[in-house]
């Protein structure tokens, strides 16, 4: 399917959530496929193996959604990673790290507004997922230190960090081309 | 609604609460989360009768757990990660200079869970289980548990990978209270965290691939394989191989599954 440009609505109730989610994998798979497509340089065999898992798995993710919303679907996004350096691991991992920690924080800010419970199951077998990513990402950083859960995103309470719709999607705009819009979710 | 002003409001309670049902709970209702360390004396003799986790709140539960039955099966397992891991880095010579610092952030996480649990139980007008009297080495299976790195990092993977799935299999359970679930939520991606930093400790992928244990009990990891989604065959509608598939979800454990794994450590 040929990306749009112009402006894209998730739209409401569980529908909307779920869009929101596969806006977010569909980002996600974008950025993975780009960094497997040609690895930056200097990357180890650890690391080729741990991004070609992650982008397995964020491609799983937004092919997930895609069928399971069905004709409701939004479409393809049109991403926009002109202030990413793929040649550089920095530049990669930090990327990767904050699209991992965004999508945690998404979806533990979103799981309330879903009415279904077989809707709130399905998140929740994805969320654990992305935080593994995210704690892999910031173990490759930051090997053996806390950043694998540091308290930059986890609170003295022990709490992982959580974002509403309007947040994440102010954070991610940056990486779309596309305006994606949760206009009736908080 | 900010549910950041919820949680902090059920914590709030919970410090203004007058505590007097046990006197060790007490003095960990007080603490407060300022004064979290390794060494919060959580020895708390249980004056209930029969394990934890048989024990519910006697709130007439029939069909699935109450919102205050969950969160003090949730309870119930931070207290066994909590004290697994205090008792980890207090063994000499167990953990390794390198990965202490590893294994103190994820403790001071766990610590961090009882203590919220605790308030948000008794937020709710619930009785918080007390911490159950744990054996580690599960009655001699596990003999080695403070002394063998190996066996240590094995069990840490175990619960983590356990409490990530027990949480998941009762965020239903949790659907009507938003802020309570939030929380549940953000404890759950926490475990997660650690659950895949720990796998990699040992030289396994941070994810779970199929059912492979990596060495740890099979229990945990039935239905990893599995690759129906929300009543989709994945593997038909992306070009993805299977095992990365299964990775890609983490799969529910229900009460009683947990209960089967966690019970061999209770006394």
């Amino acid at each position: 399917m040929n990306p749009i440009a112009g402006s894209v609505d998730v739209g409401s109730g569980d529908i909307g959530v779920l869009n929101y989610a596969y806006a977010l994998e569909q980002l996600e798979a974008a950025f993975y496929i780009k960094v497997a497509s040609a690895f930056y340089g200097g990357a180890t065999a650890a690391e080729i193996s741990i991004l070609t898992d992650i982008r397995d798995h964020e491609v799983t993710h937004r092919d997930f959604f895609k069928a399971a919303i069905g004709t409701a679907a939004i479409p393809s996004l049109e991403v926009n990673f002109s202030s990413i350096d793929f040649t550089n691991r920095a530049s990669v991992l930090n990327t990767a790290k904050a699209f991992e920690d965004l999508g945690v924080s998404a979806y533990n800010g979103a799981g309330y507004l879903l009415q279904s419970a077989t809707y709130l199951e399905l998140a929740g077998k994805i969320v654990s997922v992305e935080a593994r990513h995210a704690a892999a990402i910031r173990d490759l950083l930051n090997p053996r230190s806390a950043d694998f859960a540091g308290n930059d995103v986890v609170n003295a309470a022990g709490l992982d960090v959580q974002r509403l719709p309007s947040a994440v999607l102010a954070i991610a705009k940056t990486y779309l081309t596309t305006t994606v819009t949760a206009n009736s979710l908080p | 609604m900010n549910l950041e002003n919820i949680y902090t409001k059920i914590n709030e309670a919970f410090n203004k609460k007058n505590v007097s049902r046990r006197s060790a709970l007490d003095g960990v209702a007080k603490l407060g989360f300022g004064a979290l360390t390794a060494a919060i004396p959580l020895a708390i003799a249980s004056n209930l009768t029969g394990k934890a986790f048989a024990k519910g709140t006697g709130l007439g539960n029939t069909s699935s757990a109450t919102i205050i039955e969950i969160l003090n099966f949730a309870l119930t397992l931070e207290y066994l990660e909590s004290k697994f891991y205090q008792q980890g880095l207090l063994a000499a010579g167990l953990i390794p200079g390198g990965d202490r610092t590893v294994f103190n952030q994820i403790s001071l996480h766990e610590s961090a869970h009882v203590i919220g649990l605790i308030g948000a139980v008794q937020a709710l007008g619930g009785t918080p289980v007390a911490q159950p009297t744990f054996d580690f080495t599960a009655n001699g299976a596990f003999l080695d548990v403070f002394t063998n790195y190996n066996t240590f990092l094995t069990l840490s993977q175990a619960f983590e990978d356990t409490g990530v799935r027990a949480y998941k299999g009762q965020a239903g359970g949790l659907i009507s209270n938003d802020a309570i679930l939030t929380v549940a939520l953000q404890i759950h991606s926490v475990e997660a965290r650690h659950a895949c930093e720990v796998r990699r400790i040992r030289g396994e992928k941070g994810w779970i691939s199929g059912t492979n244990s990596g060495g740890a009990p099979a229990s945990i990891y039935v239905r990893e394989d599995n690759y129906i989604q929300g009543g989709v065959d994945v593997r038909t509608i992306t070009t993805v191989g299977a095992t990365p598939i299964t990775e890609a979800f983490d799969e529910t454990l229900t009460m009683a599954e947990v209960n089967a794994i966690a019970d061999p450590f209770i006394v």
